[in-house]
């Protein structure tokens, strides 16, 4: 389970980064980068998982003394709630920037932006 | 019990990479943003198998609605140029 | 097609490390010796039952800081780029809007005082029940998206977003430095009593801390929204 997972996370990546290297409109480079984004988030919330645990949510079905032999790792997923939120940010940001280019050229193709080619 | 969930892991990890596919080929962009937006929503329930009902809910708000809705914001003010 | 040939070129050199690393990949059985130590000292050290909050909140609350801080920059380049000057606040309209139907005008006076609620009780029991700030403000946002669906042209007072934003980042950061005066240090949640296991106001500062996160993401998501939106009649 944790290894299909993981399979899936990087298939995502790999395919994020292909469709934002390959596609010349600016728009669908960010939309493949939302996507090689959730790959990510995948990857890392299959480390920590271990085979038959729960939630690391202290209650009636997971007492105290129990918790370290009945939760799943907490780290992660602490991580990829800060990824998460941080992807949006990042995904905003291109986008602002993707609307001020439209604006500038009116066109949204990459190849037209030769600005600074060489 | 072990298996079943194995097989819905499988399902849903065939779901997504077909709607990553769809995402990164399909020729209409908001046909590409939607299938963004369905990989999130089903990586969100993915996590809910893989016991992190914390990130399943910041996914399933912010990674899938929330970005959803600002692609979609854009795409609206750059009408005309959504073939590429 | 050469470009193509690099970039497959590159994707199956990075394809051969992500197989590398799954092969090397063998999965635990126990915690490791930090997530022991989170599950065994969260319930008297911090007396929060959700401990993802708790490493967020507490043991990793600076890096909650700067998170909150990364969010609060880009809201403020997003309001740069995209706003407009006052000089073209009176321009027409590019195209005519179509009405929003009497379903979406009537649901949503129903339903945003409903989805504000669910946003607020999100955030105060982050630390009992999975969700926390984060995604409390992300709810409240959504809340904000609802009215702007069903008005596109509303007007939406920037000064009250930016008021709440720096209030509750004030007190953030206040309740944060009276942790070093009163408890062990920056963010410590002990300042207020941890109070009864699992119960609403347990965890210390932690409702309180996380109430405050939530109201300054939900600005800042709302600005964000608000100001994608505005871009309409430029």
């Amino acid at each position: 389970m944790v290894y299909v997972a993981m399979v899936t996370g990087f298939i995502l990546i790999l395919m994020g980064l292909y469709g934002a290297l390959t596609n010349s409109n600016i728009l669908r480079m960010i939309v493949a980068f939302s996507v090689a984004n959730t790959g990510v988030n995948i990857v890392l919330v299959a480390v920590g998982y271990i085979d038959g645990r729960t939630a690391p949510i202290l209650d009636a079905a997971v007492p105290v003394a129990e918790a370290a032999v009945r939760i799943i790792d907490p780290v992660p997923q602490a991580l990829v709630l800060t990824a998460i939120v941080i992807g949006l940010g990042v995904t905003t940001l291109m986008l602002a920037y993707a609307y001020k280019l439209y604006e500038i050229k009116g066109t949204l193709d990459i190849a037209q932006f030769s600005e600074l080619k060489w | 019990m072990i298996d079943l969930m194995l097989l819905v892991t499988i399902f849903f990890a065939i779901a997504m990479i077909g709607a990553a596919l769809v995402a990164i080929r399909v020729k209409q962009i908001s046909i590409a943003m939607l299938a963004a937006g369905l990989v999130s929503l089903l990586a969100s329930v993915m996590f809910l198998f893989f016991a992190a009902p914390d990130v399943a809910m910041t996914e399933a708000a912010i990674g899938s609605g929330l970005t959803t809705f600002l692609f979609f914001f854009v795409l609206g003010r750059v009408r005309g140029d959504q073939r590429d | 097609m050469i470009k193509r040939f690099i970039v497959l070129l590159f994707l199956l050199g990075l394809g051969l490390v992500f197989a590398g690393l799954l092969s090397g990949y063998s999965a635990d059985n126990e915690l490791n010796l930090t997530g022991r130590y989170y599950a065994e000292h969260t319930a008297q050290d911090i007396g929060a039952a959700n401990i993802v909050t708790a490493i967020i909140v507490t043991y990793r609350g600076l890096d909650t800081l700067g998170e909150v801080t990364v969010l609060f920059l880009t809201a403020t380049i997003v309001a740069v780029l995209l706003g407009r000057g006052v000089a073209q606040k009176g321009k027409s309209l590019q195209r005519d809007l179509p009405k929003s139907g009497e379903l979406l005008t009537t649901g949503s006076f129903l339903l945003v005082p409903l989805i504000l609620l669910l946003g607020a009780y999100v955030f105060i029991n982050g630390h009992l029940t999975p969700g926390g700030g984060f995604q409390g403000g992300a709810i409240v946002a959504s809340a904000i998206l609802l009215m702007l669906l069903t008005d596109p042209l509303r007007h939406f007072s920037h000064r009250l977003i930016s008021i709440i934003e720096s209030i509750s980042g004030l007190f953030f950061l206040g309740i944060g430095v009276l942790g070093i005066f009163l408890a062990g240090g920056f963010l410590d949640n002990r300042i207020f009593p941890i109070g009864e296991f699992g119960s609403l106001f347990s965890a210390g500062a932690i409702p309180v801390i996380y109430s405050l996160i939530g109201l300054k993401v939900g600005a800042e998501f709302s600005s964000m929204l608000v100001n994608f939106s505005e871009t309409e009649g430029s």
